[in-house]
């Protein structure tokens, strides 16, 4: 395992550029032990406005202690943290609270009550000026305006989980966490939440999204954190790929090339080769972008029947799981 | 109980309610319980013979009597043992942490909620009983049952031993991890205060005015560390964490 995965890398824990310069949470060191056993061991991260940060780790990693921690849900054994601009302290609580919302991984709605009656419920919790205006945007913004009067207890999982988001949208948070809000849901009711969390976005609001999905993070996260008791890297997908993984390409042609050797070892671009196949090859090379054109003109020159030259990508899957490799193997040692 | 937003604790109250009316086993526990204590309160009543000695007159129906005050122990325990510890178990207590609420208007408007339906049908039990006892019971009767020290107690009574059990089963239920278990602690806990007005009802403690004053004083002491006690026990971080 290269050194870059086990350092952690503080610099790249800021926000990313070209978002707001506040950010809308910050934890510096923030631990919590319950008795003997860690459950998250001096984080520190940033996430900026705006911004829908993934944080990703497998079960049991301190994911839900994290999002409990940042909703002064449970109090933290060490560290600091800023939440929507306020100091988690326990004086604050109230005054975060107003400011955030939590999704927990279950809707943990009323079920006896209808949709509009817990989200009334919840709109007196917030002391909303004007619920009755503000659940109705709410219930719009999740599509639910139709199911307003139906008892929660009869919606599918996928219209509680829309009913639940559309909750944490009462009090106009800056903040969401959601914490696995596709847990348990089939494809179409997970798209939903997707297009829900798209929507979030798109309002400038900053979402804090704990989740082992990987194509999700991929999809909707502006940078992703990969955690496990620990912080173990964080960055913008494209990024941790570049880091972890060379750049390749992946040739394909019509008959097995009679000496690769000969048409990939002199190109200048091309820092190393390997058959994966009769007649397909994987590249190693500095950038594709000046590699692709190059070796498309050597299998050329080369008379070869070109196929397809394609970069090949790596899936954040692969990233997420050289950092859980690792994590099996300080377990077995 | 600085900063108490009342507007949280009507929201937290209303909800209750609507969960309540809508929860059958809630619906049996208010209309169930109340049915068998004020029958069997009654039957005793409208069956004693009025030409008794009026110190023996006096302690039966004294007697008969304590079986009502038997409704704002029990129903309003039953109810809020679950009011917590069900909450966790359906999940829907973490949503709720997760708003600006503070404890004590959480729990200031879950016990609104068990109060004031307790208070309601108690009182109306009292009335209908009072008023069965002035038109069907035996002559003599009647004038053992209106009696400024009995209807002064039991008036006084009904609210301090129903806060009790209000405080009793939240704090029961804030500090259980199983419903039924916190509504078996919670009926057992609620019974000491009836202890108090069963001293009178007995004739171990004397049937006036000053005496039932006094004794109504000592529950306002008690309800009021109860509720105390009750708000020390509902600990955030272990109800979400479950330890």
């Amino acid at each position: 395992m290269s050194s870059t995965l086990t350092m952690h890398l503080v610099e790249e824990t800021r926000p990313p550029s070209g978002t707001s310069s506040e950010p809308a949470l910050v934890t510096q060191g923030l631990s919590k032990r319950f008795g003997e056993r860690t459950a998250v061991d001096s984080l520190s991260l940033a996430v900026a406005k705006g911004e829908v940060f993934g944080f990703l780790g497998p079960n049991g990693a301190g994911k839900t202690t994290t999002v409990r921690m940042l909703g002064t849900l449970i109090a933290p054994s060490s560290g600091s943290a800023v939440v929507a601009g306020l100091p988690l302290s326990p004086d604050n609580g109230v005054e975060i609270r107003q400011r955030i919302s939590v999704v927990p991984d279950s809707p943990g709605l009323y079920l006896r009550l209808s949709v509009y009656e817990n989200l009334e419920c919840f709109a007196g919790l917030y002391g909303l000026a004007d619920p009755r205006r503000r659940i109705g945007q709410a219930l719009e913004s999740v599509n639910m305006e139709g199911r307003a009067k139906d008892p929660c207890g009869t919606l599918s999982k996928g219209l509680r989980q829309r009913a639940s988001l559309a909750r944490a949208l009462l009090n106009d948070p800056e903040v969401v966490f959601l914490d696995e809000p596709t847990s348990g849901l089939d494809p179409v009711a997970t798209h939903e939440v997707h297009e829900l969390i798209s929507g979030l976005r798109k309002r400038g609001v900053t979402v804090f999204l704990t989740t082992h999905r990987l194509e999700e993070a991929e999809r909707l996260c502006d940078r992703v954190a990969i955690f496990s008791t620990t912080l173990r890297t964080v960055g913008r997908p494209d990024e941790l790929r570049d880091r972890l993984f060379k750049k390749e390409l992946s040739v394909e042609t019509l008959a097995p090339l009679p000496s690769p050797e000969a048409v990939f070892g002199p190109l200048t671009s091309v820092e190393g080769w390997q058959a994966e196949g009769a007649s397909s090859y994987l590249l190693s090379v500095a950038g594709t972008k000046a590699a692709a054109p190059e070796v498309a003109r050597a299998l050329v020159r080369s008379g070869a029947d070109v196929v397809s030259i394609s970069v090949s990508r790596r899936s954040l899957e692969d990233v997420y799981m050289q950092f859980v490799d690792q994590d099996v193997e300080v377990l077995h040692k | 109980m600085n900063n108490i937003d009342m507007s949280r604790v009507r929201a937290i109250a209303r909800k209750e309610s609507r969960d309540y009316r809508r929860n059958r086993f809630v619906i049996f526990t208010m209309a169930a319980l109340p049915a068998v204590f004020v029958s069997w309160s009654l039957i005793s009543i409208l069956l004693m013979p009025g030409g008794q000695p009026s110190a023996q007159l006096n302690s039966q129906v004294g007697m008969s009597m304590l079986f009502m005050l038997l409704v704002p122990a029990i129903v309003p325990a039953v109810i809020t043992a679950y009011c917590v510890v069900g909450e966790r178990e359906q999940g829907t207590l973490e949503p709720v942490l997760t708003t600006p609420v503070r404890n004590e208007e959480l729990l200031l408007g879950k016990a609104f909620a068990a109060l004031v339906p307790t208070l309601a049908i108690s009182y109306a039990i009292f009335g209908v009983v009072l008023a069965c006892v002035a038109l069907f019971a035996h002559p003599g009767v009647p004038s053992a049952v209106f009696r400024a020290p009995l209807l002064v107690a039991l008036a006084l009574f009904t609210p301090l031993i129903a806060s009790w059990s209000v405080w009793v089963g939240i704090a029961v239920s804030a500090r259980s991890r199983d419903v039924r278990v916190a509504q078996q602690l919670a009926t057992f806990a609620s019974l000491p205060p009836v202890a108090v007005a069963a001293l009178m009802a007995f004739g171990l403690l004397p049937q006036d005015l000053p005496v039932a004053l006094g004794l109504a004083a000592g529950l306002v002491v008690v309800d009021s560390r109860g509720w105390r006690a009750a708000s020390a026990m509902f600990d955030r971080e272990r109800l979400v964490t479950r330890s």
